[in-house]
């Protein structure tokens, strides 16, 4: 299901906008739409899973107890991200694929760079749900998460309205928000057909982000509690 | 059968497996253990005894090294609980059987000896030790609260830990089967593994060759079941055990 609804949203988006006019020399609205998406789509679904996932660990009490084993907190941060990004570069694969080859999606610059650009935002989803999962003490809280952090990053990050034209104080918050740098580079590789030293910028702070996430999920694992 | 207690081994100068020193927890903003010595040798089986609430629990995870300590101090195997060289010396089976509900038994149990660096022929051999070997391949959500307690112990068990703290092992099973894992118990005390043992049930305190009994966070007494069985005048443990609580409220009453 997490491998196919993504390639499905696009493809119900192309046939949203299959009608709609497109000013001539300026990019159709599919093609904004699914640039945006096949970025958006790794962070939202990776989040959800992974703080579910590790939420579910933290209250049925398997958390604690492989914590007696000798595993290492890393190594289990680690095992977490390896098979979260696997499955999302799975995810990304097909929705790739599909964008380009079938519904006609096309961006200036290079196809594996909006690849790389979804993967890294995958890694960044999974990074922050580790996080968020410590402030949820059940399922229905770790859900209601999503909202609360993924959905101002996506709508401070420029999606509905540029960040140019928002008010200074939310152009603020929106800078330390790692979505903006992923839907910027995600801009960037629609809008040049070499990669911009914005376009590495973003994709560095995206990455950074992600490892700062979990290295403060790390400390979230802990082996002793109360 | 009864094996040797602790405090036979320990006049004769054999040094105690796990030491505890006057350990005091505090959960909830409420004290659940009083100040709390003992000390346990090796290849002892220790009955660990009483009433709900009382703190066999919260002592399991403080020798475990999951329980934030108030004060005193635990060790284990001469190094402080919880130390990362104890891990795979010390084998815990929580209360509830924590098992992934997902898996099927047979990948639980090879996922716990993974993390242990043990291979698939001790997880084979652990699920065939707690009888399992015909459900292998049925999936957790799908067993009976019997069952999922001894999948639980088996993931205890496969790492062979010289330590085993088993927080009620034996609850759901009938008796043949109770029977059974008492043997592999004494079994395993005698190839020289200390068990730390919590239950409810008085009958199986015969299996053991230590008993703490415990109260309201403090260590009632330390004894041993032919000794108990002499103090109280009964026959049968619980009765002593009845007993033995009936004289500590009155103690505290007046």
């Amino acid at each position: 299901m997490m491998l196919v609804v993504p390639s499905l949203i696009i493809t119900l988006m192309y046939f949203m906008f299959q009608h709609v006019p497109s000013r001539p020399g300026a990019p159709s609205g599919f093609n904004n739409a699914c640039l945006i998406l096949l970025g958006v789509f790794p962070l939202l679904v990776m989040f959800l899973i992974t703080s579910i996932t590790m939420q579910r660990e933290r209250a049925s009490g398997t958390l604690e107890r492989i914590l007696t084993t000798p595993l290492r907190r890393l190594d289990l941060l680690a095992a977490y991200g390896t098979a979260f990004s696997i499955a999302a570069t799975a995810q990304a694969t097909l929705a790739c694929i599909v964008s380009f080859w079938l519904l006609g999606f096309d961006t200036a610059g290079s196809p594996v760079w909006v690849f790389v650009i979804a993967i890294a935002n995958a890694v960044l989803g999974v990074g922050l749900g580790l996080l968020c999962s410590a402030f949820a003490r059940t399922e229905f809280q770790a859900v209601q998460f999503m909202p609360l952090v993924i959905a101002p990053q996506l709508l401070l990050a420029g999606i509905i309205v540029p960040r140019a034209v928002m008010p200074e104080w939310l152009q603020w918050i929106s800078n330390v928000m790692p979505a903006s740098y992923a839907l910027e580079a995600l801009q960037q590789v629609g809008a040049h057909t070499q990669l911009t030293e914005i376009a590495i910028r973003d994709i560095v702070v995206v990455i950074s982000c992600a490892i700062i996430a979990l290295c403060l999920a790390a400390g979230t694992l802990r082996r002793r509690t109360p | 059968m009864m094996t040797s207690s602790s405090g036979e081994l320990l006049r004769r100068g054999v040094q105690p497996v796990i030491s505890v020193d006057h350990l005091r927890v505090i959960r909830n903003k409420r004290p659940a253990i009083h100040d709390l010595s003992v000390q346990i040798a090796r290849g002892t089986i220790t009955g660990l005894l009483g009433p709900s609430g009382c703190g066999k629990t919260t002592l399991m995870r403080s020798i475990v090294g999951t329980q934030i300590i108030t004060s005193g101090g635990v060790t284990v195997l001469g190094q402080p609980a919880g130390s990362a060289h104890l891990r795979r010396r010390v084998g815990y089976m929580p209360q509830d059987p924590t098992i992934y509900d997902d898996l099927r038994i047979v990948d639980n149990v090879r996922y716990f000896a993974s993390l242990y660096g043990m291979d698939a022929s001790a997880a084979n051999a652990a699920i065939d030790a707690v009888g399992l070997q015909d459900h292998r391949s049925a999936y957790s959500a799908n067993l009976s609260g019997g069952q999922r307690t001894r999948v639980s112990l088996a993931c205890a068990m496969v790492c062979r830990p010289e330590v085993l703290i088993l927080d009620e092992p034996t609850v759901g099973l009938d008796p043949v089967l109770r029977a059974d894992l008492w043997q592999q118990f004494d079994a395993l005390a005698r190839a020289g593994t200390t068990l730390l043992v919590s239950s409810h049930v008085m009958d199986e305190a015969d299996h053991c060759g230590d008993l703490l009994l415990m109260r309201e966070g403090h260590l009632v007494a330390h004894t041993t079941p032919s000794q108990l069985r002499e103090d109280t005048g009964c026959r049968s443990l619980e009765d002593a055990f009845l007993s033995i609580i009936r004289r500590s409220t009155e103690r505290i009453a007046g």
